[in-house]
């Protein structure tokens, strides 16, 4: 299947580390240094290179990016097609266009072919902002981990970004990366190395464990910093591979906690806290809250605000684990 | 020098493998099954080079089946061609078989890519044909659809695509025998005019008997000598073609012929009444 770990040159990846950065401007950077040393890497866009980032590639090696024009289902094909002939494409557009719009096309010809198509999406979750619901997706994830053979990543920052590409591309398999459009805090150490199927254990708490994936990993780590002053033991856990999920730290996890809050930039339904749900009933039962987009459609305002209006924050998960602990 | 008459013959061998391929199965898609058999027949046996000991051949030339329910006609031709032995057209379609009701590409050599979902296999083709370009490879990408098929908006976004990266490695034709599941295509949703329609999407268009062996290799022929443009063969066929009971009837689009059917349909491929 492939390498499932980033073994790129770390000169190509530490500049990555510790930057406030878009997940984005990771993915449009780290895309041409691989596409320096794998000439076989190809990319496609439906017309948003510009937000996606992959207008960087396209400068730089026109004669192996493809604008599709505004067509993802096609996109999503031509894809396949360029990955059955050997190429390793990276198709592009925001996430609920390459996830929603295309969905039957990465089942049907993608995932059921085993072609090696990697769809990086960008603009994923609430963060998008001012454009409002259409463009909103809070169910990429959901769409996406549903299909037999899809690899689901959801990195937490640029650092974690650029090494979950360059492992990508050499992973053999379809695989989709949700980036966001909004800056995010660097939080991923500079020991890290991502690997596909592997979460990030921040530290393990003996009250309660944040399994959090994208930019919910920070607002976790800033739960966890509060509740722990206040006397909770509070672990936090980045499980950006949401697909294959890290089922045996999970059971570590589970095993050493009393509630467990899953934290994630998507629907509540289908997603992270469905992953973790899933696996824990069936294994290691433990209450669980999840932190999400509940059953509604976004709407427009600043970023800031949504994350705020939709209860994306760390006060949010430090006031559902003291609602849990105070029962 | 090509043998038109021999050709001729691997499509009545075709489709009398088909027939009782679909008969034992019991479910299937004899009608679209039939009417591409003169143009896979020409496809597998005179123009595709490909090499059935070596189905990853990098220079093979491809065939996406975006009318994936015609999966009898790929698979008879597969077989006939060498990439696996003839007793397994018999389990079509059953449990652990890889000829499973719409191709596999995971299933069984030979096949190029999944297929089944109609509208899909002209952007695979399109994507195989950018490939082979960027490989400078001689290969070309051969891509047959159902008319019907042709409905959907993708196959619109894959023909701009086509055009646009001047894809003449491409050729795609069109199984024109106008009819689907529930009636004739001019009638569920009109389709015409074809040639216009690809034409004013920049594709040079051959319109040709889709039954006459010797129309349909000339035209497989001057399609390769086109450059700039993708080339398609718009390819009038009958349903059901070479079985008088079936023919023209579109209640034959997804069922099997019946045992009584078979021995009728049998009686009249061989006696090459197709």
């Amino acid at each position: 299947m492939g390498k499932t770990e980033c073994t790129c040159l770390l000169e190509d990846i530490s500049q990555f580390y510790g930057k406030e950065m878009a997940t984005r401007d990771a993915y449009g950077i780290i895309l041409v240094e691989l596409g320096k040393k794998n000439p076989d890497i190809v990319v496609l866009d439906a017309d948003l290179s510009c937000s996606t980032k992959t207008a960087k590639f396209a400068k730089t090696f026109p004669d192996r990016f493809f604008n599709m024009g505004v067509s993802e289902q096609d996109m999503i094909g031509v894809a396949a097609g360029l990955a059955l002939t050997g190429k390793i494409p990276f198709a592009s557009t925001f996430a609920i266009f390459a996830t929603g719009r295309a969905w039957e096309q990465i089942r049907q010809t993608v995932c059921y072919s085993n072609a090696n198509v990697k769809i990086v999406a960008t603009h994923g979750g609430i963060t998008v902002g001012e454009d409002g619901a259409t463009h909103q997706a809070l169910e990429d994830v959901a769409l996406m981990r549903v299909i037999p053979g899809m690899t689901v990543i959801v990195p937490a920052d640029a650092y974690e970004t650029a090494q979950a590409i360059a492992t990508v591309a050499e992973y053999h398999g379809p695989v989709y990366v949700r980036l966001g459009r909004a800056k995010v805090p660097s939080v991923m150490p500079e020991n890290y190395k991502f690997q596909i199927g592997k979460s990030y254990i921040f530290r393990v708490g003996k009250d309660v464990n944040i399994i959090a994936n994208g930019i919910m990993v920070a607002e976790a780590l800033k739960a966890s910093e509060i509740l722990n002053k206040e006397g909770i033991d509070t672990g936090v856990a980045n499980f950006s591979s949401v697909k294959p999920l890290d089922e045996e730290a999970l059971l570590n996890i589970a095993k050493s906690s009393k509630l467990i809050v899953t934290a994630e930039e998507h629907s509540i339904i289908g997603g992270l806290g469905s992953a973790v749900a899933e696996f824990i009933s069936e294994n290691n039962p433990v209450a669980l809250r999840r932190i999400g987009v509940r059953d509604t459609f976004g709407c427009s305002g600043s970023s800031k605000e949504l994350l705020n209006f939709y209860g994306l924050t760390a006060e949010q998960i430090v006031q559902t684990v003291r609602d849990f602990f105070r029962k | 020098m090509v043998n038109i008459e021999s050709l001729e013959d691997k499509a009545r061998q075709l489709r009398i493998e088909i027939v009782k391929m679909l008969a034992k199965a019991g479910s299937g898609h004899t009608g679209g099954s039939l009417s591409a058999a003169d143009i896979v027949a020409a496809l597998y046996f005179y123009k595709m080079k490909h090499d059935p000991k070596n189905p990853q051949w990098k220079d093979r030339d491809r065939f996406v089946l975006s009318k994936g329910h015609a999966a009898p006609v790929l698979y008879a031709a597969l077989a006939l061609s060498g990439y696996f032995d003839k007793s397994l057209l018999g389990s079509l379609r059953k449990l652990g078989s890889p000829l499973q009701g719409h191709p596999c590409c995971k299933e069984l050599p030979g096949v190029e890519v999944s297929t089944g979902s109609l509208g899909q296999g002209l952007s695979v083709a399109c994507g195989m044909a950018i490939g082979l370009k960027l490989e400078s490879s001689p290969a070309r990408v051969y891509c047959l659809l159902g008319d019907g098929e042709i409905q959907e908006g993708q196959v619109w976004e894959a023909a701009m695509t086509a055009s646009h990266y001047k894809l003449d490695n491409l050729c795609a034709i069109i199984d024109h025998n106008n009819l689907q599941i529930d009636g004739a295509c001019t009638e569920v949703m009109n389709i015409k005019p074809i040639e216009a329609k690809f034409i004013a999407f920049g594709w040079n268009v051959f319109t040709i008997d889709g039954h006459n062996m010797q129309e349909i290799v000339n035209a497989l022929d001057e399609a390769e000598k086109i450059k700039g443009k993708p080339t398609m063969i718009l390819a009038n066929t009958v349903k059901g073609k070479g079985v008088s009971i079936f023919e023209g009837k579109v209640q034959y689009h997804g069922v099997a012929p019946t045992l009584e059917e078979l021995e009728i349909a049998l009686k009249e491929l061989k006696d090459g009444q197709n």
